[in-house]
């Protein structure tokens, strides 16, 4: 099993947790649900997979509905036993261990459905703790600080019940439920998959903020590639009958799918999806001729080069006004506010150059201005940019050790 | 008509009736004993067997089966059948109290073990896998997630039972237990309707009672929570986030 992901550093120390977190690896497990028949293709089947999932990271298992990425997930907290293989939680078999003291030790979020509908909220966040018996105050006290934590007010939400909630709502509980007794591993299974895509895309973000800050080890299940893309540190793909088809980073399962299947897969717009991997800030931006108003107009034609052939014109401060076309900067006049092409679309070190590409394409717009957190401009972006960013990345990834993000399956 | 019903209203009121080992409040008093006890009986059974089945689903058919059998045979028909076994076994109670015992039991546990298997059954298994799945052992599915979420079918169940214990009761009295059925066949027996309507009027309140306490019970033990996502107040949720 070769993969680019590294651990995540050890010795951070996130806020509500104590920072350990788990190695989960599956050691050709295979799962047989027609018990006697010798063919696997069953639904949820899972055929010989090995997969190594680092601690503290993101693993994404996708793929179609059947292939067995829910019936892995269950293998970890044994709600589901393998026909044969292991699994092991930082190099220890879980057969060895108590299938309760395991269980109260890993997070567990489903869909909405997974609330409790007959405790409150702070009831429900509070489910494990109780399990293990801590004493009442420490239990409420570490409840509410996990509401914050998600996001919701413990006064507002803490005494309602899940039918009070909205599903965005929900799901925030439920990851708060599964964070309560601060255990090493998540599993989570389509735990955004319920709500619309509006919620789904905050609670991704907020998702990913979280486990910035706690460094769990999480499985997470899904059968949305964008999902698996934006949130993997490691993305596994299953087919159906239970192979794993490929593991990689998002990066690489983009750029070489491993056969077919996966290509068909990930979806013949993988390229669009690899530039919603990478920032703006991550390019080297081109810097524009820029003048301020009240400039001779002649000194600032001569700064025009050819990538990017307008003067970008700022206010004192350095925000954008607008750009002005060279040509029409005559004479020896200076440089006016009016008569300017706006300078859009404004982009930001953060937009991904998925968001970006569309919003010059939107705009119809050669380049977009991009502006640090004060509306500074600080470079240009043109569609030329983009693509070398391609060619960068393909050489790049030829250079990279072969192989890496390919099956661990013989 | 008009004087019938003044005739039973004024049985009803007479000082008379309301003393005495065949007052009312006497009578009512047997009625309820008897009633209390059998339904006791009933759910010590039928309760931790129905849950029993409900969790483990071993026995459900079996089970079930048994239970509408016992709800095809008439109360009168038990207490028939059990008359020989009750008076040999205890010949100064075996032909009063016992048999009549014996019916009102069986006639309890029926709808109290299909209410308590089918209100764990039909619990959400996501719900009950998600327990599983944070370290709730068995008892704990049961205790913390099955049965708060079943309380309501479960109630249902015995609040079901009770009324038609307390109306059965009644039939004690034809055997010689007394309870307010003794208005009622003394009523026929006498040929005094007056006592025979005041009689049926008194069961009939009293099961009325007992529903309404029941009800209450159900709703009392109900969480909040199961209240509010069936009366569909979650439309009055906080806005979408």
């Amino acid at each position: 099993m070769t993969s680019a992901i590294a651990p995540a550093p050890s010795g951070a120390t996130p806020e509500g947790g104590s920072g350990r977190a788990a190695t989960v690896e599956f050691v050709h497990v295979t799962k047989h649900f027609d018990s006697g028949a010798r063919w696997s293709g069953t639904p949820g089947a899972l055929n010989d997979l090995s997969l190594k999932v680092p601690a503290g990271r993101i693993c994404v298992i996708v793929g179609p509905s059947g292939c067995g990425k829910t019936t892995s997930l269950k293998m970890v907290n044994r709600l589901i036993e393998p026909t044969s293989g292991q699994v092991l939680l930082d190099g220890v078999d879980i057969e060895s261990r108590d299938v309760i003291d395991l269980r109260r030790s890993i997070g567990y979020v489903i869909q909405q459905t997974g609330l409790f509908p007959h405790q409150t909220v702070i009831e429900n966040v509070a489910a494990v703790p109780r399990l293990l018996g801590w004493p009442a105050a420490k239990r409420s006290a570490r409840s509410e600080e996990l509401l914050a934590l998600v996001g919701l007010d413990p006064a507002a939400y803490g005494t309602r019940y899940p039918a009070q909630l909205s599903g965005g709502e929900r799901q925030r509980v439920g990851v708060a439920r599964a964070l309560a007794a601060d255990p090493p591993i998540m599993l989570m299974d389509e735990p955004f998959g319920a709500v619309d895509p509006l919620v789904r895309e905050r609670l991704q973000q907020e998702f990913l903020r979280l486990q910035r800050d706690l460094a769990k080890t999480i499985l997470f299940v899904t059968h949305d590639v964008d999902e698996a893309i934006r949130l993997g540190d490691q993305v596994a793909v299953l087919e159906r009958g239970g192979r794993l088809a490929q593991v990689g980073t998002p990066e690489e399962v983009l750029a070489n799918p491993a056969s077919d299947f996966v290509a068909r897969f990930v979806g013949a717009d993988r390229g669009l999806k690899r530039l919603s991997l990478v920032r703006v800030g991550q390019l080297r931006l081109r810097e524009p001729a820029t003048a301020r108003v009240g400039e001779p107009a002649t000194s600032v034609r001569d700064k025009v080069t050819g990538a990017f052939p307008y003067v970008l014109v700022v206010d004192d401060d350095g925000r954008p006004i607008g750009c002005a076309d060279p040509d029409q900067l005559t004479g020896d006049g200076s440089v006016t506010a009016s008569g300017l092409v706006p300078a859009s679309p404004v982009l930001t070190p953060d937009t991904t150059l998925r968001d970006a590409l569309s919003m010059l394409l939107t705009a119809q717009a050669l380049a977009g201005v991009v502006v640090d957190a004060a509306g500074r401009a600080t470079g240009v972006l043109t569609i030329d940019e983009i693509g070398d960013w391609f060619r960068m990345e393909a050489g790049r990834l030829r250079a990279g050790p072969s192989g890496t993000g390919m099956p661990a399956v013989g | 008509m008009m004087e019938g019903l003044i005739d039973i209203a004024s049985w009803l009121l007479h000082p008379a009736h309301w003393s005495g080992p065949d007052g009312i409040p006497a009578r009512a008093w047997e009625h309820l004993a008897l009633s209390s006890v059998a339904l006791l009986l009933a759910l010590l059974v039928a309760v931790p067997l129905g849950l029993l089945i409900g969790h483990t689903r071993r026995g459900d058919l079996l089970a079930i089966n048994l239970a509408n059998l016992a709800r095809a045979v008439p109360s009168y028909a038990v207490m028939v059948m059990a008359l020989p076994l009750t008076l040999s076994l205890d010949p100064r109670n075996g032909l009063t109290i016992y048999p009549i015992a014996i019916a009102m039991v069986l006639l309890a546990i029926v709808p109290i073990l299909v209410n308590a298997y089918t209100g764990v059954r039909d619990v959400d298994r996501e719900l009950v896998e998600a327990a599983r799945a944070m370290g709730c052992t068995e008892s704990q599915v049961l205790r913390q997630v099955e049965l708060p979420l079943a309380i309501p079918v479960i109630v249902g169940g015995i609040r079901t039972a009770a009324v038609q214990v307390v109306a059965t009761a009644a039939l004690g009295a034809i055997l010689g237990y007394g309870g307010l059925g003794r208005h009622l066949i003394d009523g026929i027996a006498r040929r005094e309707y007056d006592r025979l309507w005041a009689g049926v009027i008194l069961i009939a309140g009293l099961a009325i009672l007992t529903e309404v306490l029941f009800a209450d019970v159900q709703r009392r033990l109900t969480s909040p929570g199961l209240r509010i996502a069936r009366t569909g107040a979650a439309a009055e949720a906080s806005e979408p986030r």
